[in-house]
């Protein structure tokens, strides 16, 4: 049989993996100025840029999409033209793909602290971002696939599974939940609204924590760990299962993060029953990985590396335990909105994500320079500090969680609440500090880590050419008798990718179906008014601002919350939200019904100087508001695209809506000068004023006199 | 344009999730059979393909 000679792509890889260490730093970095700007609001710097509502996202998006995204890409090149013995398919499109992102990543850091978001959590960038990483995403399965295509292995490593299946599955979850009206180059709507938005934006959220941080993760788990290690994983049996029930199972499980709030009691349920039985591939694949190493424990003590990735699966362990537990509905009433949440993300984040790709990278630099690591020590006390940071960073945020937890729903034998709001924001902030320490600690592991690879680059050489020879493919496959069906997909990728959409399809399908087709999942309520032009503007200024961010605006059906924050929200409620804006945490109270609750005076002097209304509030301060003008121009445009998402504003009624909101802004004028605050009709406080104190007033039957 | 109940006019939609169900059994059912009955030696060969490279 005659050998063919072909060449690696080694480039990209280094160019992928350079990627990922400076978006590291950046993401890990800025996330520690979001965690120090909690207890030290100063850091917040009274500037629209450096507010905590926009740098929060920024952080998020960094490490999920720069600092991950491009340590899959990095993994996925790699692995992927050594498991098929071909090179990259197009070296073209490999730089398309690299450069692509990173242009992507620039524009997402600049418009997010520019406040351009859609508000929609891990989907916050705006429609012309959406559109450019579809195209790159295309571009990277294309490249992909012409790689699969072209190979000189018949049949596909699990690993490679792992790879088609993210990719098809990020592809339908961002097209799904980017489905937006545009209003402007860098503002839109989203499609849904209300329940119907908070379905699909946390099937998409959960999905992306599936599909982005772990399935591709997993993939590299079963190529490098064996690779490291030299050993074949534990049972490739065990493998397949672990494949199709992981990716089956997970795509329903998004409802967990709705439980108790007001979408379909069934479709909570189902979220929890699939959340609960992921832990059996969860686990299997734990398992797997770490039974890779049985008999080989010795070389974790001697191999750095493997060191961080029996952490990493560790970790991946925890934190798919504590998923099924947290979406168990009673534990999910006692979790939800606190700080144990931050802490089971940065478990999976910190401990899976980061760790998974420190070990990769110390392994994978030496043998791209074809050298030895700079030091073995330095990268040893990188293992420790870093496991350290995890501890110090985990432990004060489940302390901080419950505490928070149980202080919301103390009563005094008299039957009041116990605790003001305000009192369990400031327990909370010597956690926040020691949270902070636990991070810097892990940021300091990673600078260390960066200095340790630069060292070792220097002294290398790069292996540009590294050539390798397989025999080609035969055309035709000699199929046996006693071949199964099941092969069928092993080698065929375009079938594997088929099924795989189908099996991930499913479970969305059946969850939207019926909350988009049956009235009776969305009772409709009369009193509820779509918002007034005034209102609409001051909506977008809470969304550009990242309000959500800290604030709820779901109040669950629990004593303790309807005591606190008034009527429990009722899904008819939300039904001109475009987008939703029901949040994920509450580092200050519940919004849902705070119109009406102070008078209008109050929320212009607390937004120009929260502590001034509410001593010891963490909350910045927002002084632009007091002087920017509203953006005016815009009212037309937006109530033309409410009104084609179907927001019932009488025919016309965009022509005189600048009229209106005119009005309006004139009462809150007059009603602040009341209070002896002068200030002119066309500043952006007055619109979210307007906004706030609209908030949860519909089924009181007032707020109708705005409406008119 | 209008997302809400976009779907309510399409006459027998109950029928998917019947169809999906099946699809999930059927499926479910075939890959646990492949896995315990599958060659041996077709997995040893899969489970060693990123050991055997150079």
């Amino acid at each position: 049989m005659e050998l063919q000679k072909f060449q690696y792509d080694n480039k990209t890889v280094k160019m992928f993996a350079y990627a990922t260490i400076l978006w590291g730093l950046v993401g890990m970095l800025v996330g520690l100025i979001a965690a120090v700007q909690l207890y030290l609001p100063a850091l917040n710097f009274s500037l629209p840029y450096t507010t905590f509502g926009r740098v929060r996202p920024l952080h998020t998006n960094a490490v999920i999409f720069a600092f991950v995204g491009n340590g899959i890409f990095m993994g996925v090149y790699y692995s992927l033209q050594r498991l098929l013995k071909a090179r990259m398919f197009s070296d073209l499109l490999s730089k398309i793909h690299f450069w692509g992102w990173q242009i992507i990543i620039v524009l997402a850091a600049l418009t997010l602290l520019l406040g351009k978001t859609t508000g929609k959590e891990y989907a916050e960038l705006e429609w012309p971002i959406d559109i450019l990483i579809t195209l790159v995403w295309v571009v990277f399965g294309w490249n992909m696939f012409g790689t699969i295509i072209r190979r000189r292995e018949r049949h596909l490593y699990v690993a490679i599974w792992f790879y088609i299946a993210t990719f098809v599955t990020v592809a339908m979850l961002h097209i799904v939940n980017s489905i937006e009206i545009p209003v402007s180059f860098w503002k839109s709507y989203s499609w849904y609204a209300g329940v119907q938005d908070a379905l699909v934006q946390w099937w998409y959220g959960h999905n992306a924590v599936a599909f982005f941080l772990t399935t591709p993760y997993l993939g590299l788990m079963y190529y490098f760990l064996p690779k490291i290690a030299q050993r074949p994983v534990y049972s490739y049996r065990l493998s397949i299962i672990h494949f199709w029930a992981l990716i089956f199972l997970y795509i329903w499980a998004g409802p967990h993060h709705l439980l108790y709030t007001a979408v379909p009691d069934w479709a909570q349920s189902l979220g929890v029953v699939f959340s609960v039985m992921l832990i059996a591939p969860s686990w299997g694949g734990m398992i797997n990985g770490l039974l890779t190493l049985r008999g080989a424990w010795d070389r974790v003590r001697d191999n750095v590396g493997l060191k961080f990735l029996v952490v990493a699966v560790t970790a991946y362990g925890m934190a798919t335990f504590e998923g099924p537990m947290l979406s168990l509905k009673s534990v999910s009433a006692i979790a939800h909105y606190t700080d144990w949440i931050v802490a089971h993300v940065h478990v999976g984040a910190l401990g899976w994500n980061g760790f998974m790709t420190f070990g990769i990278l110390y392994w994978l630099i030496p043998r791209l320079f074809q050298t030895k690591l700079y030091s073995e020590k330095l990268a040893n006390m990188h293992f420790w500090i870093g496991t350290l940071g995890i501890v110090l960073y985990a432990v004060p945020m489940y302390w901080a969680g419950f505490m928070q937890s149980s202080m919301w729903k103390d009563f005094t034998p008299e039957g009041q609440l116990k605790w003001q709001f305000m009192d369990t924001v400031t327990k909370m902030i010597p956690f926040y500090i020691a949270r902070s320490v636990g991070g810097a600690l892990f940021l300091v592991g990673a600078i260390m880590m960066t200095y340790n690879l630069i060292k070792t680059i220097k002294v290398g050489t790069f292996l540009e050419v590294e050539e390798d020879e397989a025999p080609a493919l035969k055309g035709e496959y000699q199929s046996h008798s006693t071949d199964h069906w099941h092969r069928w997909i092993e080698r065929k990728p375009i079938q594997l990718m088929i099924v795989s959409l189908v099996v991930v399809a499913i479970g969305g399908l059946i969850e939207f179906i019926p909350v988009f087709l049956v009235k009776s999942n969305i009772p409709t309520i009369s009193s509820v008014k779509p918002y007034t032009p005034l209102e609409l503007q001051g909506r977008d200024i809470y969304v550009r601002e990242g309000c959500y961010t800290c604030h709820s605006q779901m109040i669950r059906p629990f004593r303790s919350e309807t005591a606190r924050y008034g009527e429990y929200s009722k899904a008819g409620e939300f039904v001109y939200d475009h987008p939703f804006q029901w949040g994920s945490k509450r580092t200050g109270p519940d919004l849902a019904r705070l119109g009406g609750k102070y008078p209008d005076s109050w929320h212009y002097n607390h937004m120009m100087d929260p502590t001034s209304m509410s001593p010891g509030s963490i909350m910045p301060q927002y002084p632009w508001l007091l002087e920017d003008q509203i953006d005016g121009n815009s009212t037309i445009a937006k109530i033309k695209a409410m009104q084609r998402l179907g927001v019932p504003y009488p025919e016309g009624y965009d022509k005189i809506a600048v009229k209106d909101m005119e009005a309006q802004a004139k009462l809150i004028t007059e009603n602040l000068k009341k209070d002896g605050i002068e200030t002119l009709a066309d500043r952006e406080i007055v619109a979210l004023i307007a906004y706030l104190q609209r908030l949860g007033k519909d089924i009181k039957g007032e707020g109708l006199k705005a409406e008119k | 344009m209008k997302f809400i109940n976009y779907l309510e006019s399409i006459t027998g939609v109950g029928i998917y999730p019947l169809i999906s169900l099946v699809v999930f059994v059927v499926f479910f059912g075939l890959v646990t059979f492949y896995v315990l009955k599958g060659n041996k030696n077709h997995f040893e060969k899969l489970r060693n393909l990123p050991i055997n490279e150079k």
